[in-house]
């Protein structure tokens, strides 16, 4: 995973299940990270992540890893992969869309978008592209109420969308492939991208009544 | 009507997240009082000031302080809950993302009175922008010695981390979110016992909403009393309010406790969008009771006057609906929303949340069978109160509000339903 993006959904690791090296610097992070809490069991979640952006979702491998890490069953590990929707138990595309559809998107027009992702992808919720590129899901409130309608793609907000404004976010990221993980460099998180990653959901106006 | 800016101050400036800036506008001057004073005097003070948890509940936040034993010989421990996911708030979330030393200098206050040793803050795994920000914030507060061993030269010591969750709306109830810190799936716990005695590891645990946290700074600055001239007597301070749907100017504010509500869509929210007239809305997050625009006027914005109009403030997350919006729709949509975030643990619950949403989806598509309304009542009657958590409570809110002031719209999908029914009969 040298350059640094989900890769699941490109092919090659379809459904298999290859053994997978988790390498010396992961090692070191996953130490580093279980040291900060008072019982290792508590890094259960954080180690799940590393694992799933390592690899791109959560194959056995990934569940026995970190078992191993913090000192508990692998079944334990996946009853707990199992009951967060972020940790995927199957591989998702390169870019994975995700639509929020609760009530304040949904006002705003949630549905066009969902429609729109659909129509131009041709597949069904959950299923990869066959180019690997994109795989979507409909899912619940974001806590981006006040941008509505929003997606997230992998990591990064996309805020205050319309359909056309969607379709050129998609045309950009399918051209320039930009990392929009959590762990890419903090600065460039969906950096020039049509919509910035960061709210504006506090808005211009109550700026400009706090400098007056 | 001028409001008091005590969260939102500096949330203009664009540097206000480093740690420099922070401190530049006097932030980590409050820590630096209290560690000079008595923990137990910061509880008396924190009660005082009448402050209430911000997250939904509104138990005063100095009380369940006074909850945790000072004698248990075990570690105490402060969470800071920003697991934020009530449909219709996002006011944490910009807290995180615009001050987050105000957060964190929060936590500090509330770790040095409670005695807590090891605090963390429970992010939803969705946010990683205000993750990012934390921990940003976390890393330079360590670098400046502000975090870890003797801070601020006081000997004490105390430690954050920024716990990310993944995508479990329950785990925004205090023992769901415990639950889950200890590396569990997410569910809550039956109380008694409470956190204040047994939470994180089986210690004495106080979990509280960012929001709640981050007001601590301005009073231990400016003292109980200045909070308590804010608001209203039984709701003082101010509430961050987090507005969408169909509105002019979505966003959050920042407004003294007790400001009228329709005042508030009318000016903070540039009044109902595309010149439509008001029909509904849900003032605390998608958890409280639906208000018909009829039934705003005299209402305001405070844990009294919300619960008078059979409502509640609940996150203050603010949900607007305009003349067009289909209530049968919305009541689905909500419904959905909740099958899907049951944890699945009690079968009032995790039955019947879906018996509820296939019910109005079935009337929501014209198919509604007449008994599907007494049906709907009662099952809902069967799962508030059932549960080991609110969250049974939460998800009859909308279906029993919504029923209650648009019955009308039901019984209209019903109405066609019985049409379609007769007219295939006929065929």
């Amino acid at each position: 995973m040298q350059n640094g993006q989900h890769q699941s959904g490109q092919g090659q690791n379809g459904q298999g299940q290859e053994a997978v090296e988790f390498g010396p610097e992961l090692e070191t992070k996953v130490a580093e990270i279980i040291s900060r809490y008072p019982k290792k069991k508590s890094a259960i979640m954080p180690a799940l992540y590393m694992a799933q952006e390592h690899i791109g979702w959560l194959t056995d491998a990934a569940i026995e890893w970190v078992a191993e890490k913090v000192e508990e069953s692998p079944a334990h590990v996946r009853s707990v992969a199992t009951f967060y929707t972020m940790y995927y138990k199957k591989p998702v595309g390169q870019y994975h869309l995700q639509i929020c559809r609760t009530l304040s998107c949904m006002l705003c027009g949630a549905r066009d978008l969902t429609a729109y992702i659909k129509d131009r992808l041709t597949v069904d919720a959950q299923v990869i592209t066959e180019d690997g590129l994109w795989s979507f899901e409909e899912v619940e409130c974001l806590g981006s109420c006040g941008s509505a309608p929003m997606i997230q793609i992998n990591d990064v907000f996309f805020e205050n969308l319309s359909v056309e404004s969607l379709g050129s976010l998609m045309d950009k990221i399918a051209k320039e492939k930009p990392d929009l993980r959590y762990s890419a460099k903090k600065e460039t998180l969906g950096e020039g991208m049509p919509e910035a990653p960061r709210s504006q959901a506090w808005n211009a106006e109550m700026v400009k009544f706090n400098k007056s | 009507m001028k409001h008091h800016r005590i969260l939102t101050a500096n949330f203009h400036h664009d540097d206000q997240h480093k740690l420099s800036a922070y401190e530049s506008r006097s932030g980590y001057q409050a820590i630096r009082k209290a560690l000079k004073q008595e923990p137990a005097n910061l509880t008396t003070e924190v009660k005082d000031s009448g402050l209430r948890g911000r997250g939904g509940a509104g138990f005063p936040t100095g009380v369940k302080w006074g909850f945790v034993p000072k004698d248990s010989g075990k570690p105490i421990y402060l969470l800071n809950n920003a697991d934020e996911s009530e449909p219709g708030t996002f006011k944490d979330r910009i807290l995180m993302e615009r001050d987050p030393h105000l957060c964190l200098e929060g936590m500090m206050i509330a770790s040095w009175a409670l005695g807590a040793n090891w605090s963390c803050i429970y992010i939803r795994g969705e946010f990683s922008y205000p993750t990012v920000r934390m921990q940003e914030a976390v890393d330079e507060a360590y670098a400046k010695g502000y975090l870890g061993k003797n801070i601020f030269d006081s000997g004490f010591d105390l430690d954050i981390v920024v716990h990310r969750g993944a995508g479990a709306y329950i785990c925004g109830e205090e023992t769901g979110l415990i639950e889950s810190l200890e590396g569990n799936k997410g569910q809550p716990r039956i109380k008694p016992p409470f956190p204040a005695v047994m939470g994180l590891y089986g210690c004495p645990t106080v979990v509280n909403n960012t929001e709640t946290l981050a007001a601590l700074p301005w009073i231990i600055d400016n003292g109980a009393s200045a909070y308590r001239a804010i608001g209203t007597e039984k709701s003082p301070g101010t509430k961050l309010f987090s507005a969408s749907g169909h509105i002019n100017k979505p966003g959050v504010y920042e407004v003294d406790l007790g400001y009228s509500l329709l005042e508030f869509i009318e000016n903070e929210c540039g009044g109902v969008w595309k010149g439509r007239e008001l029909k509904a809305c849900i003032p605390g997050g998608s958890s409280v009771p639906v208000m018909p625009a009829d039934k705003l006027k005299g209402v305001n914005l405070d844990y009294e006057s919300l619960a008078e109009a059979g409502t509640m403030l609940g996150s203050g997350g603010f949900i607007v609906m305009d003349d067009t919006t289909d209530m049968v729709d919305a009541c689905a949509n909500l419904q959905h929303f909740y099958t899907h975030e049951s944890c699945g643990q009690c079968t009032p619950c995790r039955e019947g949340a879906r018996w509820v949403e296939s019910m109005v989806n079935r009337l929501h598509r014209g198919q509604g069978a007449p008994s599907d309304l007494l049906v709907l009542q009662n099952v809902t009657e069967q799962i508030g109160g059932h549960t080991i958590c609110p969250f049974g409570d939460a998800l009859i809110a909308p279906i029993q509000s919504f029923l209650m002031h648009y019955r009308g719209e039901f019984e209209e999908k019903l109405d066609i339903s019985l049409d379609a029914q007769i007219g295939a009969n006929n065929v």
